[in-house]
């Protein structure tokens, strides 16, 4: 599985702070740390705080690039940032993400054909996020006509359908729909789009955000997704997935598994 | 109306290590030429799917004592060269155009005539001064010997980034050391088996043993002897490898001379097995064909005995590298 790793992102104190008072020493200690972890992807996210976006990314990806060469994914919710992000990165980036609705698709396809990069498209629309399986399935399938339309490689479209607290009321369904989206996008195509997950959204706001996170990352790999935006200095959850990936037999077993991931 | 037919393709998210075998002056050994092996983006030359960068290699393997039962078929090559490594190493390179030599220590066995680590650096230096190609310099097996026997032998080839074999699970910190402190590669060994293989790795990489200067060797058998399982051993390393486990991308080696040498099916004569035909034709065909099969597996090192099976195989390897008339 693809670990995107989620803390270089604004919305956390101390990367916002980073990324306001231009100090490279945070940022560059967290990407360092997420790779050792086991991050295959880093999100970059720039966040709320920051006057000028476009700016303040450029500076996160280079800040970024000088520690490593992961591939970096351009978290954003506005078209220039993305640009901006995708303009240094390439190919090896990742756009994170467009919405499912023809509008946004045809916004951010483009720049997804443009780079030859990866991008993640939300099953959610101007009618929210649906509320079973069949209605992400049919954003689903609007967003790979759209990425064939743009001429987007389907191996590069990650598809994530939308997790929502499991602690919101009357939402105690979702998790559940969740997974079967995941399971039915495999049959959408062939070969067919990758499937991805912002997971720490499952346990916002709950008690045990840890564990609820954890469970469900193995649940969601059961069900056959391909990569998660996750924290990777979770060291619990890392094993998990280790070992949920072992059990699935998408890796070699030996007694050191755990430590094998991280080599 | 035609359609062109495209073949489907695998895409893979990784490769096998590239590794660079021998140091030259420029580098601070003193080999005339080094061989790198390994960088495979796809399966074993299926060059329509991804790159292969480099060749796989033969070493032929020179022994530092003269073995007692070799057949004809072997002898008659190698009769006048049997006791001096110097000169059976320098035969193989300038007669048979081996890319690296394989020095076997047998003779350093304590249920053998036990050579001291001393004496057994000597023939390294000899070695080292007949051939300009790079070496691999293999212990006797024996866990106490080799841990006394490696580093002598090691400092004795300092700088000159030979292959030392082998590590395996129960005994490889003083090899992992051994290489660290002269600059060589490690040759990881494990019985068969995928997950002690990987454990390996680990456990050297572990010592601080970079992985892009390891070597992974699966024992096996000649053909007839279990070389299907070795085969899909192979296959599902390459595999591994392909798909981004890097404690299994390691390019592979195999000991296809001996372990041929070993059957009834190489060795009999022809007086005794007349059903079998000629010893002179099938030995080397035996050993050729094993090599071949583990060709196929994704074997990068062939560490192989007679010069018709090592001529054999080198026209296979030209002609699955695509460059056969």
């Amino acid at each position: 599985m693809e670990v995107i790793g989620e803390r270089l992102n604004g919305m956390f104190q101390d990367v916002g702070k980073a990324i306001v008072e231009q100090d490279k020493r945070v940022i560059q200690d967290l990407a360092r740390r997420q790779v050792d972890a086991g991050a295959r992807i880093l999100d970059l996210n720039v966040g709320p705080t920051a006057e000028d976006a476009v700016a303040a990314m450029k500076w996160l990806v280079e800040t970024t690039r000088e520690v490593t060469d992961a591939p970096l994914a351009v978290d954003s919710t506005k078209v220039a940032v993305i640009e901006a992000g995708m303009e240094l990165i390439g190919s090896k980036g990742m756009i994170n993400s467009s919405k499912g609705d023809e509008d946004s698709l045809d916004k951010y396809m483009p720049i997804a054909a443009k780079y030859d990069c990866n991008i993640v498209a939300l099953t959610i629309d101007k009618g929210g996020i649906p509320r079973d399986a069949n209605g992400r399935m049919e954003i689903a399938m609007r967003i790979v006509e759209r990425a064939m339309i743009h001429g987007v490689d389907l191996q590069r479209v990650y598809i994530d359908p939308v997790i929502i607290p499991c602690n919101v009321p009357d939402a105690g369904h979702h998790p559940g729909e969740v997974l079967e989206t995941i399971r039915q996008v495999k049959l959408i195509s062939d070969p067919p789009p990758k499937t991805t997950l912002g997971l720490s959204n499952v346990s916002q706001g709950t008690s045990q955000r840890n564990l609820i996170n954890r469970i469900y990352l193995v649940m969601c790999l059961a069900a056959g997704l391909d990569s998660a935006i996750m924290d990777p200095l979770d060291k619990d959850l890392m094993d998990a997935m280790i070992t949920a990936e072992l059990l699935l037999n998408r890796s070699i077993y030996c007694d050191n598994f755990l430590d094998a991931y991280r080599k | 109306m035609s359609m062109a037919f495209e073949i489907p393709t695998e895409r893979w998210s990784s490769a096998v290590n590239a590794v660079t075998l021998g140091a030259t002056a420029a580098s601070g050994g003193t080999r005339t030429s080094t061989v790198t092996v390994g960088g495979d983006a796809t399966l074993p030359f299926l060059h329509f799917e991804g790159a292969t960068p480099n060749r796989p290699v033969v070493a032929m393997e020179v022994l530092d004592v003269a073995p007692k039962e070799w057949p004809p078929a072997l002898m008659e090559h190698f009769g006048d060269v049997i006791d001096d490594p110097a000169a059976w190493a320098k035969k193989c390179v300038e007669q048979s155009g081996a890319d690296l030599i394989c020095l076997r220590f047998l003779g350093a066995h304590p249920d053998g005539p036990d050579r001291s680590p001393e004496e057994c650096a000597g023939i390294v230096k000899s070695v080292l001064q007949a051939v300009g190609v790079p070496l691999i310099i293999w212990g006797c097996g024996d866990f106490d010997k080799d841990n006394n026997l490696i580093p002598v032998l090691s400092q004795a080839a300092a700088g000159e980034r030979c292959l030392l074999g082998s590590a395996v699970q129960d005994n490889y910190k003083t090899i992992a050391a051994s290489s660290l402190a002269d600059g060589h590669l490690v040759i990881t060994e494990a019985p068969l088996d995928i997950q002690i293989g990987k454990q390996v790795n680990i456990l050297v990489t572990d010592m601080g043993v970079k992985p892009e200067n390891m070597i992974m060797y699966q024992t096996t058998g000649g053909l007839g002897y279990g070389v299907e399982y070795a085969y899909s051993i192979m296959e599902r390393v390459r595999l591994a490898a392909l798909g981004g486990d890097r404690m299994l991308s390691m390019p592979m080696l195999a000991v296809v001379g001996s372990e041929c040498w070993r059957t009834k099916e190489a060795k009999l004569s022809a007086e005794e097995a007349p059903e079998w035909g000629d010893a002179a034709v099938r030995g080397p065909m035996w050993e050729a064909t094993t090599a071949n099969l583990f060709l196929h597996g994704g074997t990068h090192i062939l560490v192989m005995w007679h010069p018709q099976a090592v001529a054999q195989i080198k026209r296979t390897i030209a002609d699955l590298m695509g460059e056969g008339a």
